[in-house]
């Protein structure tokens, strides 16, 4: 049995952050991540990463107070004001912290950190290398987890949280490499596990990022919070909806409907295609629903749904090459077009959950000694539509925080959470206990049926655009999943890389993720931000001005509401 | 319908691999990767390989399909123009299961050529001031995915494990032309052995392998150069 003071429960961005943090604070941390930390999905992002450096010639009067005010409005005043203004003013330190660990990020003339428009900013500050933003942090950052030494379990899956009285004192985990289940102790637990995109059928997010990560915590008693206010990404290629930057539109690119018009003046004249994500994707979504876009040949195979186009022609060669390569390639790979010579196809798709584990910005969550950072936590920055550029932002701020608390937590808390031997047997046989009868189960449902189900499901009722009777289908046909998948078909066995059983946990997960998201829309009347109902289109400070919380109980969640920090800023309404 | 020759290997219970066959049906765009998920969902659960990102960024899917090294996320079926696809984990690497190989090794030597950046000590209050031309002098060389493509087809690394292998040597590189990084000399001692640098052959099948299009034998062949020189500067009167 192995003891550290701090477990960090994932590799991307903000477990490494949060594992040197730890480190640095004077306490022993170990990474845990069923991937090798390198292969996170923080690695996929492409854009950029927002700091008010004012290192652009248009953006010499941005300031912190503007970043912040820029991700408040952005967020349709759903943010607490004062995590936002936390994150804006630690910023600039965050950034040159990693310019200083060797992030290649691009240059400007004179030698300083490049910064790109971006969707609903009111200054270029989108810090960028090429289109592979998060490939360069995430290698930085795993470059000072070797030189700091850090411990790394790769290809450990953990699956459940091991507590004493109420406190979090470890996890449990299998090792991929030999099938066992193995308990570890800490003094603090940080989730640091990403998204749970996979929820969906059409999703920007890799495979890996899946509901689990929020679930554990949220099954040993921490809240889930905002859940419904999930993001949809304007511009994923169609078929396989992989991403295409907003850094596309940031450097100049076009979005054009079958009459070959630039609709977004319709929806927002000013900021054109740099309107922020959630009205982005509406009017795409708008135009494909109207007639003006494009329909997929259904020969063509993939996800179906219409598309428009985006257009980065005009850019040409030489800057496409230089600031989209990663770009290029995919549409070359994955839809053998060329975008130096023709306009991309691309549709709306999930790509972020603004909700997750219920912190304040130090990570803390309801559970003592459990803390979560990165997109599977809310502190809450993002509200109801997160700005682009944002999350990573997110990641490196509050996995910092959230390693020095756990540190110095788990240092001062270091003879108080010890858990008998005994007793962790027993989680450890529980634990074994439940994924055998996965394993054991033989009925008559396929598992691979249900999540088709449920990411269908999701996709047409929990989308874009919303209604009261839509979400209570989707709600009830997530509950007859949930029943349906205690009779799987499983010939499953604890044995060494058994990716079929890791799937069929992640699945629990998502199922259980999906009905807290279902539920929260369902009950938010209002349009807010993502969340856009069609049978109630107005925002409604007097009476949903509030986050959700979901509790965990045996009978299903249980919602309850808390107010929102607003600091300098009243809500207004929101114009582009 | 295409047939897919798949490698299982078990050494739990295995004494060699066999090769399994699987249909999968046609469909346009379809990929390597995807199959596999096919075949896992609809014909065999206990089919173990590896994958992320399913966009070719995150290095998880290396494989050896068909006779090349390829990723399987970003390889679409028709484009392979063949009825039987023949999918094998990387060569040389032991396998742990199926299409799953022990990266121990890849990520030993990667961990044994101090992979960051080391810096005057005193650092500036903002950023570095790194011009776009400097900047660009460690193109391509930041953008490997450690995918271990280039690891598995090199035959040196196949019979030397202790040799460095393209990717830590492309690291090293990274390193020493990125303007802010001030311990050059201690890097190329740190590769300048019979079990680095001096150790490649110069076969270029790094180069053929790496599914990102890029050159681990150019910046090898860059850091013999440079190792010679700085070597021949210590002897040299000028
Ligand atoms: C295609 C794409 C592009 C994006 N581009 C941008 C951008 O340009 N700018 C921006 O600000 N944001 C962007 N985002 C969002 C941003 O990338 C993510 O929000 C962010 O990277 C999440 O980082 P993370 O550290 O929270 O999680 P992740 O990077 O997803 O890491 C999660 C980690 O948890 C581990 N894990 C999960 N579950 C378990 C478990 N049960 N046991 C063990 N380990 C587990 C995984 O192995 C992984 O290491 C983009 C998102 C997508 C989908
Ligand atoms: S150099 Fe190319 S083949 Fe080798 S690990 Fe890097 S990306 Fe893969
Ligand atoms: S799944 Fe990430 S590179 Fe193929």
């Amino acid at each position: 049995m192995s003891m550290f003071d701090v477990i960090i429960v994932g590799g991307g961005l903000a477990g490494l952050r949060a594992a040197i943090a730890a480190k640095e604070s004077g306490a022993s941390p170990l990474i845990i991540s069923k991937i090798h930390p390198v292969r996170s999905h923080s690695g996929a992002a492409q854009g950029g990463i927002n700091a008010p450096l004012a290192n652009h010639p248009d953006g010499k009067d941005d300031s912190p107070a503007k970043h912040a005010f820029d991700t408040i409005k952005g967020s349709d005043y759903l943010a607490d004001q004062d995590a936002v203004e936390l994150m804006t003013s630690t910023a600039p330190s965050a950034i040159y912290e990693l310019e200083h660990w060797g992030c290649p990020f691009d240059r400007t003339t004179d030698g300083r950190i490049a910064q790109r428009p971006f969707g609903g900013a009111g200054y270029p500050r989108t810090c960028f290398g090429a289109d592979r933003t998060g490939h360069y942090i995430l290698q930085t950052l795993y470059e000072q987890v070797v030189k700091q030494q850090i411990p790394v379990y790769e290809e450990w899956f953990v699956v459940s949280l091991i507590a004493n009285e109420g406190t979090c004192c470890g996890v449990v985990a299998q090792n991929l490499r030999t099938g066992k289940l193995e308990a570890i102790e800490a003094h603090a637990v940080i989730f640091a596990t990403g998204g749970a995109g996979r929820i969906y059928g059409r999703s920007s997010n890799a495979l890996t990022s899946t509901g689990l990560g929020m679930s554990i915590p949220f099954w040993a008693g921490a809240h889930l919070k905002d859940m419904e206010f999930i993001q949809f990404h304007p511009t994923t290629i169609i078929g396989k909806n992989i991403l295409m930057t907003e850094g596309c539109r940031g450097e100049g690119g076009y979005l054009i409907n079958k009459d070959n018009e630039r609709f977004m003046k319709r929806y927002a004249a000013e900021k054109m295609e740099l309107a922020p994500r959630d009205i982005v994707s509406r009017s795409i979504q708008t135009e494909i629903n109207e007639g003006r876009g494009f329909s997929i040949d259904p020969a063509s195979g993939g996800s179906g749904g219409g598309y428009v186009h985006l257009d980065i022609r005009h850019l040409g060669r030489a800057k496409i090459m230089e600031r989209l390569p990663g770009v290029r390639d995919i549409c070359l790979e994955f839809l053998g077009i060329d975008p130096i010579d023709s306009p991309i196809p691309i549709q709306p798709a999930q790509h972020y959950t603004m909700g997750g584990i219920d912190t304040d910005s130090n990570g803390k969550t309801a559970v003592k000694g459990l803390y979560a950072a990165g997109e599977c936590a809310c502190v809450s920055v993002h509200g109801a539509n997160r700005l682009g550029g944002n999350s990573l932002l997110d990641t490196i701020v509050f996995g910092k925080f959230s390693g020095i608390k756990a540190a110095q937590e788990s240092l001062e808390s270091k003879t108080k959470c010890r858990i008998d031997a005994n007793a962790l047997k027993m989680t450890l046989k529980q634990v074994e206990a439940h994924l055998q009868r996965m394993c054991d189960n033989r009925g008559n449902e396929n598992p691979y049926q249900i999540k088709l189900e449920l990411a269908k499901v999701m996709d047409d009722k929990v989308g874009i655009f919303r209604t009261g009777s839509d979400m209570k289908e989707a709600l009830d046909k997530v509950r007859e999943l949930k029943k349906r998948f205690k009779q799987i078909r499983s010939a499953g066995m604890i044995t060494p890389f058994n990716y079929n059983l890791l799937w069929l946990l992640e699945m629990e997960g998502n199922l259980d993720v999906a009905e807290v998201i279902a539920m929260g829309a369902l009950a938010r009347q209002e349009s807010r931000g993502s969340h856009s109902r069609r049978d109630f289109t107005k925002r409604d400070d007097q009476n949903w001005l509030k986050h959700t919380l979901a509790s965990y109980t045996k009978d299903g969640p249980v919602l309850s509401y808390k107010p929102v920090t607003i600091t300098k800023h009243q809500p207004q309404e929101r114009k582009y | 319908m295409t047939t897919f020759k798949v490698l299982r290997f078990d050494p739990a219970k295995d004494k060699a691999p066999r090769v399994d066959t699987f249909e999968v049906p046609a469909e346009k765009g379809l990929t390597v990767l995807e199959s596999l998920y096919y075949i896992m969902e609809n014909h065999d659960g206990s089919l173990a390989f590896r994958s992320s990102c399913r966009a070719a960024v995150c290095g998880s899917c290396a494989m050896h399909i068909n006779g090349k090294y390829r990723l399987a996320c970003n390889t679409q079926v028709e484009t392979l123009k063949s009825d039987i696809i023949t999918v094998q984990p990387l060569a040389h690497l032991p396998i742990l299961k199926d299409l799953v190989v022990d990266l121990t090794n890849f990520f030993k030597h990667y961990d044994e050529i101090k992979p960051y950046i080391i810096p005057d000590s005193k650092l500036p209050e903002k950023e570095f001031v790194q011009s776009p031309k400097e900047r660009r002098k460690i193109d391509g060389m930041v953008d490997c995915i450690l995918c271990a493509a280039c690891y598995g087809s090199c035959p040196v690394a196949a019979g030397e494990p202790g040799y460095l292998g393209p990717h830590a040597l492309l690291k090293t590189a990274r390193f020493v032309y990125d303007s802010r990084d001030k311990s050059t000399k201690e890097r190329l001692q740190l590769v300048a052995h019979n079990k680095g640098l001096f150790r490649c052959h110069t076969i270029f099948n790094c180069q053929i392998a790496c599914p990102k299009n890029l050159d681990p034998s150019g910046a090898i062949a860059k850091l013999k150069m440079k190792s010679v020189w700085s070597s021949l500067k210590e002897i040299l009167p000028f």
